[in-house]
């Protein structure tokens, strides 16, 4: 019973909103100045090495490709 | 570590034997035998490559498991669905289910549902992952050989399954009824899948994971989660397959249904999702619609998910708390359900006219339509009211037909004629008039499936609630199940339009993988060589 | 602005992603699942409930093994029609020594929770050799095999030992005399007062009519037996459950 408690508490108040906060923080930062560039990059990943892994066609020394 | 492997076998093979000869019951004899044959075949296949030189590290893609993923897909996809049309029919003619013990209902339903989740599902999940998991991290997949022995793990872990509840082996925990040791294989062989997964984008050279591979780690991560928890249970003996489960009663139901549900969720969801979000721009040849919106889509969903399990255990003796906590969360889906279902048509802006010439995308893009309806026909249930006339009717069977044969089916088949021609190195599919055959055929076997279990599950629903100006109910419970009869054969019907498209897929994959119909050799073009 | 480069982190290192998904996903089963162990009133006070005999727990087997939660349920929702037709709505107490549960999902046939005492054995017999035979509508497979399986006695001893480990209150004696009890409740001219004793309501009778001690009878006790423990006279609903 005492266990119960104590998780239902830390379960309907810090977890809860530490669980809502960081779905906010995600949500908020999606909407960043700068993240657009970021996200037309990674949707563009499906486009780019359809044939054959980076790795064999340079070295991992060289910067990526982008 | 040659010999250690030896060893290892050899250890296997004799306990199996061992196993076999004391075994309690059929399946697990059976099973002991079949794994007694398999680790005796490795054993001597690597006693002759006993000393041989290792070949070097290899270049390329890995896709020799893919074709194997693709092959193993189609088969057992036809294999499920043909077991799921012959127990439609035992529900229209009895008689069906003969007089063996093997071929009631009770015994091939697990075998359909574990087939066509598991069996169809679940390989073209592992090898469309490992497909887009390579392309786009731009890596080799991790682990050398450990690939195919998630592949051949995963087979054993379906015919041990498949076998095993023809001969009554079943811990009766619907989507989880393998016996124990037959979970603990299949922990094993998804953690090494996890292991595959996660090497491969850990050694990745793009700078970001794209967004289909977090649906497909988030859905690998859960499963494994979801398996070990549903399945805790204490074996009878060790030479017998009979299990008791470790919890009872109403904690038992909430996890079954907590497994179940995101079995749902995260098997059917968010692993064909991230299908979805690599074909459908790929089919389409232009990027996702918004890249931040599927980013919402795949946090809301796995916050949401997981709560929504006890909608199965609406007014049940489940706790209220509980209930309302589910109901609640089920609701929500709809939203991020359906933000993901308008990301994926919206890619097709601009490009619509492509529907016109291309099949597959016309596949996609009527996976995405079910997927739309069944993720609000789902929040609709999970709500009391509407529960307490669909729950236990044959509506959560067409329920979950229209998401499955609709969203999943749908969106296999299009990725399974997507990876085709890639994978064996042709052109194009041998035929799209019979992509386009497959379409129609599906489309309409869903459109009658669904609606005739819509049909008779509202009619059941109100059937056995009515009651006369005295108060007494009107029908008798057999009075509700011979008015389900027409509609029973109708959804026999469907599914079997939907089987006989997919013999056709088959075919048209056949004709393709070996070059059928072209007249230079394939050796042209062919892919470098695994 | 250190928040921005946690965003990047988040997208672009696996283990990040990993974990903070296992968490996601976990506390929505811990918050929801855990408190059901805890919770006291998650289970009801009634009197009357014992662990199942050894032949309704071998009739339980045979009822998993076959596949028959796909088709009949074992939960009465507390809805009028169906306290009509079934009888006193399901509780949570009732499959308290279920491992697993046996709720089921779907109704192509009735649902079964308190179909115990209903019929006959001779009509189960009947119906389970041929079910269209007393139910001209019914759909159900038959199930004459069973009549054939013979059933060791011996064999149910480890079943109920492996119940009793996941924590249904057998005891000592009920693990020792299993094989015996499980013989006297077939055999009404034998010696069953002790069996009983230690299982109280258990019904005593040849459910099938043959010699042989069958799968068939075992089934039958099970089906016999299923919701008629439960004394509803020393139910109390609680509204804050």
């Amino acid at each position: 019973m005492d266990t119960y408690s104590l998780m239902r508490e830390i379960a309907d108040s810090w977890g809860l909103l530490a669980m809502v906060t960081f779905f906010l923080i995600v949500i908020l930062m999606l909407f960043r100045p700068g993240a657009n560039k970021m996200h037309k990059d990674a949707s563009q990943i499906p486009f780019h090495n359809d044939e054959q892994p980076l790795a064999d066609r340079e070295s991992k020394e060289q910067p990526l490709e982008k | 570590m040659e010999i250690l492997k030896l060893i290892v076998l050899a250890f296997i093979t004799i306990f199996a034997a061992m196993a076999a000869n004391f075994g309690q019951d059929a399946a697990y004899t059976l099973h002991a035998l079949i794994i007694m044959a398999v680790t005796f075949f490795l054993f001597i296949r690597e006693l002759r490559q006993f000393g041989d030189a290792k070949p070097v590290a290899e270049t390329g893609y890995r896709d020799d498991v893919i074709r194997a993923g693709v092959i193993a897909t189609s088969f057992w996809g036809v294999v499920g669905m043909l077991v799921g049309v012959y127990i439609a029919f035992q529900l229209a003619f009895p008689a069906l289910n003969l007089d063996y013990s093997f071929t009631t209902f009770g015994r091939l339903r697990p075998l359909h549902t574990s087939a066509v989740i598991f069996a169809f599902g679940g390989n073209a999940l592992i090898a469309t992952s490992f497909y887009i998991v390579q392309r786009t991290s731009a890596a080799r997949l991790w682990g050398g050989n450990l690939c195919w022995f998630v592949f051949w793990g995963y087979q054993l872990f379906i015919v041990m399954a498949a076998t095993g509840y023809l001969l009554g082996s079943t811990q009766s925990k619907e989507y989880a009824e393998p016996e124990w040791y037959s979970d603990i294989w299949l922990t094993i062989v998804w953690l090494s899948y996890l292991a595959v997964f996660l090497g491969t984008i850990v050694k990745r050279k793009e700078p970001h994971i794209y967004v289909a591979n977090w649906f497909f780690l988030s859905f690998i991560v859960t499963i494994a989660m979801l398996h070990v928890m549903n399945n805790l249970s204490l074996p009878v003996s060790i030479f017998g397959s009979k299990s008791v489960q470790l919890f009872s009663g109403v904690q038992d139901a909430l996890l079954q249904w907590w497994y179940g549900h995101n079995a749902v969720g995260f098997f059917l969801t968010s692993g064909f999702l991230g299908m979805m979000y690599y074909f459908v721009p790929k089919q389409a040849n232009r990027p996702v619609f918004s890249y931040k919106l599927s980013i919402i889509h795949f946090w809301s969903l796995t916050f949401l998910y997981i709560w929504a399990g006890p909608h199965h255990l609406l007014y049940t003796a489940l706790p209220d708390w509980a209930q309302t906590l589910g109901m609640a969360f089920s609701i929500m889906l709809w939203m991020p359900s359906w933000g993901g279902m308008i990301n994926g048509l919206m890619t097709l802006n601009g490009a619509w006219d492509k529907l016109r010439t291309d099949p597959i995308l016309k596949m996609m893009v009527l996976s995405l339509a079910f997927y739309g309806m069944s993720t609000f026909e789902g929040p609709v249930m999970a709500i009391k009211v509407v529960n307490s006339l669909s729950h236990y009717t044959d509506w959560t069977i067409g329920h979950v037909h229209s998401g499955a044969l609709g969203w999943n089916g749908m969106i296999t088949f299009s990725a399974l004629y997507y990876l085709t021609p890639r994978l064996w190195g042709r052109k194009e599919l041998f035929s799209l008039r019979m992509v386009n055959w497959h379409f129609w055929l599906a489309t309409i076997g869903i459109i009658l499936y669904v609606s005739s279990m819509w049909v008779t599950g509202i009619m059941e629903g109100l059937m056995w609630r009515e009651v006369d100006a005295q108060g007494f109910l009107v029908n008798s419970f057999a009075d509700t199940v011979s008015a389900k009869f027409p509609m029973y054969v109708v959804r026999g019907l469907g599914g079997l339009m939907y089987l006989s498209g997919a013999i056709i897929m088959c075919v048209n994959l056949w004709l393709t993988a070996t070059g059928a119909g072209i007249r230079k050799p394939s050796a042209a073009h062919a892919v470098p060589a695994e | 602005m250190s928040l921005l480069r946690y965003h990047k982190k988040i997208e672009t290192n696996a283990s990040i992603l990993f974990g903070l998904g296992l968490v996601v996903v976990s506390i929505g089963g811990i918050v929801e699942i855990a408190p059901l162990f805890y919770l006291d009133n998650t289970i009801e006070k009634v009197e009357g409930m014992r662990p199942y005999s050894p032949l309704e727990l071998a009739g339980r087997n045979v009822y998993i093994r076959e596949g028959c939660y796909l088709c009949h349920s074992q939960m009465i929702r507390p809805l009028r029609d169906e306290v009509e037709r079934y009888g006193h709505y399901s509780l949570a107490v009732e499959s308290i020594y279920d491992h697993p549960f046996q709720w089921g999902s779907k109704r192509t046939g009735p649902d079964l929770a308190r179909v115990g005492a209903r019929y006959s054995d001779e009509w189960h017999v009947d119906h389970l050799t041929d079910p269209r035979s007393v139910v001209p509508e019914s759909i159900m497979p038959k199930y004459r095999f069973l009549k054939e399986a013979v059933l060791k006695p011996e064999d149910i001893q480890a079943v109920v030992i492996a119940n009793s480990r996941v924590g249904v209150p057998y005891t000592d004696e009920m693990i020792e005399k299993a094989a015996d009890d499980f013989k006297a409740q077939v055999d009404p001219d034998g010696d069953w007062e002790d069996m009983v004793a230690r299982y109280p309501k258990a019904q005593v009778r040849n459910f099938d009519g043959q010699d042989d001690l069958t799968e068939m009878d075992a089934l039958i006790a099970y089906l016999q037996m299923l919701g008629t423990l439960v004394d509803f006279s020393t139910f109390t609903p609680d509204p804050s459950r």
